[in-house]
């Protein structure tokens, strides 16, 4: 199996996730597509754990997912706290600090 | 892809097999980005999720895959779903999901992608993996516990803080 398949898809993946973060407004569809870009970062260090023949990438795989696990709960509690103020998560209206 | 695994003589069809996977992942992926439904976003994500850990198994990669259907299918998907409940009334299809210029953001992904693709193919173009059995949870641990003993630590204290800030932020008073 050539190399160059997982970390394409991996690429195909960060990309789409990347146009997600950019259109989306709806603040927990960017959480969403913040995770398909991690999701594409795991995939390239477990596709390198297996071409150095190595586990060091699966555990930093295994890291990533703790911290994006975090990151989900801690962005999820923020947007709640939005909403309940604000009575919306279109994250376009958050402007305060504009000035 | 076929014609290339049989020039290589490589295992053809564990190359069939990811590109059917990786197919789906696509579709799945660019669903999450386009639908204008948040619960499908979510089920679709679920698709792209799982798919990933199925690639994970075909990369040898055991422990991770599980950990990827116990963490992300089982408990951040939840997680999703309740946070969609709690900050939407209406359920079903739903206007100003995406932002004013948000045309913009494809010729970002576009370019990066070749970016990215440029780059790749330039550096692993004829990388082959190699064929490898599953990789044991006892090599796994023993590098989690050995030399990343300390971030494993500091992944320990973020789940903790991360568990604490989220219940702070979240409480209502």
């Amino acid at each position: 199996m050539l190399a160059v398949n997982f970390l394409l898809l991996g690429a195909v993946l960060f990309c789409i996730g990347v146009f997600g973060v950019l259109a989306r407004r709806n603040a927990v569809m960017v959480l969403m597509s913040v995770e398909l870009i991690l999701n594409a970062v795991n995939l390239n260090l477990v596709a390198f754990a297996l071409m150095h023949g190595n586990v060091d990438g699966q555990v930093f795989a295994l890291y990533v997912i703790a911290v994006a696990a975090a990151e989900v709960g801690v962005g999820l509690a923020m947007v709640l706290l939005v909403y309940r103020n604000r009575r919306s998560i279109a994250l376009d209206e958050l402007s305060e600090m504009h000035g | 892809m076929i014609a290339q695994a049989a020039a290589d003589s490589i295992n053809v069809a564990q190359n069939v097999g990811f590109g059917i996977i990786a197919a789906g992942m696509i579709f799945a992926a660019l669903c999450v980005v386009t639908t204008s439904n948040v619960v499908h976003a979510a089920l679709w994500l679920v698709l792209v999720l799982a798919g990933v850990a199925a690639q994970y198994i075909l990369a040898a990669a055991e422990f991770v895959a599980v950990s990827q259907v116990l963490v992300y299918v089982g408990a951040v998907m939840v997680l999703f779903l309740f946070g969609i409940m709690l900050t939407r009334a209406q359920i079903g299809p739903e206007k100003g999901l995406n932002n004013r210029g948000w045309a913009a953001g494809i010729p970002v992904a576009v370019v990066l992608l070749g970016l990215l693709s440029w780059a790749i193919l330039d550096a692993f173009e004829d990388t082959t993996l190699p064929d490898r059995g599953p990789t044991t949870t006892s090599r796994i641990s023993d590098d989690v516990l050995h030399p990343y003993l300390v971030p494993f630590l500091a992944i320990s204290f973020i789940l903790l803080a991360a568990a604490i800030g989220a219940m702070v932020l979240a409480r209502k008073d």
